[in-house]
């Protein structure tokens, strides 16, 4: 299930008897972009269809590489550097299939998923990323 | 017809709205999009766009019905 999230991220543990692998990526705010310092940014999201398009990369990747379950959340607002920006867990029964599963999790989040980042340098000194 | 336009990141900024219904003869997103650009002076190319109706992902080219709900999609960043 892909959702998105205004408050701080909690990763979640599962609970499978199946799944002899559980695989993780936690993407967080950096503190720095093309050699400018980052403060802090914004996500904002077009949620219902980030929400629709972030569940077919979801889909798709269960489908390719036959893996059990697969979460992604994703944070909107205003986030601190070091904050969890994105979190993503995959469980399989074998361990290759979950780690490209979260590798084309992420890879087609990035790619696909209307959503959109304000980097700050300053307090009033942001840039959209893409722009 | 009349059009629901839903605008995020720098286009809502741009636009100082985040949404709007116009009334337009465009009778796709590419004309849409001149339409806007001269409405409100967005700096984009459509090329630099994606284009949403009713929350997918369209051609351009794609012909416009009352009622759409269409949403310009500047390069995506989340991650």
């Amino acid at each position: 299930m892909f959702s998105l999230s205004d408050k701080p991220i909690t990763p979640e543990t599962p609970r499978n008897p199946a799944a002899g692998a559980f695989v993780t990526f936690e993407g967080r705010v950096r503190n720095e972009n093309e050699g400018r310092p980052v403060q802090s940014l914004v996500y904002e999201a077009y949620a219902d269809m980030a929400i629709r398009e972030g569940n077919r990369v979801l889909e798709e990747a269960r489908q390719k590489f036959g893996v059990l379950d697969i979460r992604c959340v994703h944070r909107v607002g205003h986030l601190q550097v070091g904050d969890l920006a994105v979190w993503i867990g995959v469980t399989a029964a074998h361990r290759d299939a979950a780690f490209q599963a979260c590798r084309y999790v992420i890879d087609g989040v990035k790619r696909r998923v209307p959503i959109w980042k304000k980097e700050f340098y300053g307090p009033s000194d942001g840039r959209w990323i893409g722009s | 017809m009349t059009l629901r336009i839903r605008y995020f990141a720098m286009l809502r900024e741009q636009a100082g709205v985040s949404e709007e219904n116009i009334r337009t003869s465009a009778a796709t997103p590419a004309a849409l999009w001149e339409e806007l650009r001269q409405r409100h002076g967005f700096g984009a190319p459509l090329s630099a766009l994606s284009v949403a109706v009713n929350e997918e992902f369209v051609s351009p080219e794609r012909a416009l019905r009352d009622g759409d709900t269409v949403v310009f999609i500047p390069p995506v960043a989340g991650g």
